[in-house]
């Protein structure tokens, strides 16, 4: 069975002109890595919509609040290292805390930027963006669902963080209608919970087969919304009492994992959670698949994980 | 409005300064002072607003950079009507409109400001919304002296010559004193006009309490064509308030209640 694949960027760029001819009311701004980010693609369209800040996060983030004041729907795009880290302060204190309608849309996150290493995988992209009050945050899993993803950001007030990679990604065939804060329920199963969001969706579902074949089965949660979580789908699945798996190709302090292990914390039930994710290390060079093995993140990795609880647990 | 009354104007946005401070018993009241001719200029001589509809889109717009001197912004804003002027007296206070920082709850403010060196910034993305919308509204945006330290100030400094962005106009409250103490001390801005003339900058200087120059300065940068507008002007920190002129330690202390009645008593109209 071969998926389609897809780069999150392209659906990106494409999904902005879409977007573009419908509202004069977008704008799109870049800081020099429009042709990776794909935001060239609107800039070629709508040239008087469309500003380059050249090598310059900072002061596109806090012009973006400034032209969002006027009225505009902004989308800011950037390599997440640089949108969330570098320029943090000014989406704290000009975008969100004036509580602004600024889409900022990053690629090139996580460990899957290959081999341009650790300075340019974004592996906190998601915990900086997630404790700013206002900010919503959204991870899609592929390209269909990123252009349902940026739709909704446009059409929400407010701004809103969107994490996409650089790799392509396969095409996994979701039905639900995406809805920002509403997990998608991907695979029915009662042994094990995996939540997961961007391209360890697929990791998931991979993994999720190959335990079906050996007789596990799981549920499978495509986290899309990592803030705000999803608290209704999260707690019937505590209900269930099966473990849970918690998937990002980001780190473990303060992603989706905390965002789900903070409902579980809150609620008080003594639901098992394990983690895989990149445990507060950096990431390196190397050829994007090499390095979710090394890191541990693969669908092999997450059936292993899976496998070796249950035994214990029964056991 | 004529000088005479504009003179008076200021000096009762002077005593409100004072008398907000003292009360808030916190707040910044040197830089305050400094920047009270120009901003009190600029909202009853030169900008285009309402104050009874904050929100007008063809309003032009006023961004306070550096934003800890927004008791001067706040009594301006009362003056001009924009909320009752006892929300002055609440200043710094749990749950009151008026925050220590500019924030958007506060009418007449668009964009909040604290966190030095983005406000130019911000007010650029404001000046290119009105070129996306061919509006013809303009952007005015103060910012402090020691403020231009940050690297964030010279991107946007870089970009709206880039975009040759003439409905901009910043002005730099340049009164030679930051929290630890001489600019020249803690890090030398000098030299300030060939700095911003070289980023591209129509650049004038001024006597920032000189009434004149500064209505002449603005009205000379309305005629500037594809080229930011830079004001730069020569004040004197915590001024008309004779013990808190030139002095640091007047950058964010509020005078206590002995200093506030001669401080009001040098600002009455005798």
């Amino acid at each position: 069975m071969s998926k389609e694949m897809l780069y999150q960027r392209d659906v990106y760029g494409k999904t902005l002109v879409e977007l573009g001819k419908k509202n004069p009311q977008i704008v799109v701004l870049d800081a020099d890595l429009s042709g990776s980010t794909r935001t060239a693609l609107f800039g070629k369209e709508f040239p008087d919509r469309f500003f380059n800040f050249g090598v310059a996060e900072q002061n596109m983030m806090a012009a973006a609040s400034g032209m969002a004041s006027c009225g505009k729907i902004v989308f800011a795009s950037t390599f997440a290292m640089f949108a969330t880290g570098r320029a943090w302060d000014q989406i704290r204190n000009s975008i969100a805390y004036s509580n602004l309608n600024v889409k900022i849309v990053a690629t090139h996150a996580g460990i899957t930027v290959g081999p341009d290493g650790a300075t340019h995988q974004a592996l906190e992209d998601m915990t900086l963006m997630r404790v700013i009050p206002n900010m919503k945050v959204i991870v899609p899993c592929d390209g269909p669902q990123t252009r349902a993803a940026v739709i909704a950001a446009a059409e929400m007030p407010g701004p809103v963080y969107i994490r996409l990679g650089r790799a392509k990604f396969p095409t996994i065939d979701i039905k639900e209608k995406f809805e920002i804060g509403k997990a998608d329920i991907l695979t029915e199963g009662k042994d094990a919970t995996i939540f997961a969001c961007g391209v360890m969706v697929n990791n998931a579902l991979e993994a999720e087969r190959n335990l079906r074949a050996a007789g596990i089965k799981c549920a499978v949660i495509n986290m899309h919304t990592v803030k705000p979580i999803d608290k209704k789908t999260i707690g019937a699945f505590m209900k269930t009492k099966a473990p849970f798996y918690i998937c990002e190709e980001h780190t473990t302090i303060g992603g989706l994992g905390s965002a789900v292990e903070e409902v579980v914390a809150h609620a008080g039930t003594n639901c098992k959670v394990r983690r895989i994710a990149v445990d507060d290390q950096f990431g390196q060079s190397g050829e994007p698949d090499e390095l979710l093995k090394l890191y541990r993140l693969t669908a092999a990795d997450i059936a292993q994980i899976i496998k070796k609880d249950l035994k214990k647990y029964k056991g | 409005m004529e000088l005479d009354r504009l003179k008076e104007k200021i000096k009762q946005i002077r005593r409100l300064i004072i008398k907000m401070l003292a009360k808030a018993g916190s707040g910044h009241p040197g830089g305050s002072l400094s920047a009270a001719d120009i901003v009190t200029c600029l909202y009853f001589n030169i900008m285009r607003h309402n104050p009874k509809n904050p929100q007008d889109p063809n309003r032009d717009r006023f961004h306070m950079s550096k934003g800890h001197c927004c008791p001067l912004l706040y009594a301006v804003l009362a003056e001009c009507g924009y909320f009752p002027q006892e929300e002055l007296w609440k200043l710094r206070r749990v749950g009151a409109l008026l925050q220590g920082h500019p924030d958007v709850h506060t009418p007449g403010v668009n964009v909040a400001s604290g966190s030095l060196g983005q406000g130019l910034s911000v007010a650029l993305g404001m000046a290119l919304a009105a070129k996306v919308d061919k509006r013809d509204y303009r952007v005015y945006c103060l910012l402090g002296d020691g403020e231009i330290q940050e690297g964030n100030v010279w991107e946007a400094a870089m970009a709206s010559a880039h975009y040759k962005c003439d409905n901009l106009c910043a002005i730099l409250d340049y009164n030679g004193f930051q929290i630890d103490g001489r600019v020249k001390d803690v890090m030398g801005i000098e030299p300030i006009e060939d700095k911003w003339k070289a980023f591209g900058w129509e650049v004038q200087s001024i006597d920032g309490h000189n009434l004149e120059q500064i209505l002449e300065a603005f009205e000379r940068a309305k005629q500037i064509k594809n080229k930011p507008a830079m004001i730069i002007a020569r004040t004197i920190k915590g001024k008309d308030v004779s013990f808190m002129e030139n002095v640091a330690d007047f950058h964010g202390r509020a005078p206590t209640q002995a200093e506030t009645e001669i401080a009001l008593k040098e600002l009455s109209d005798e």
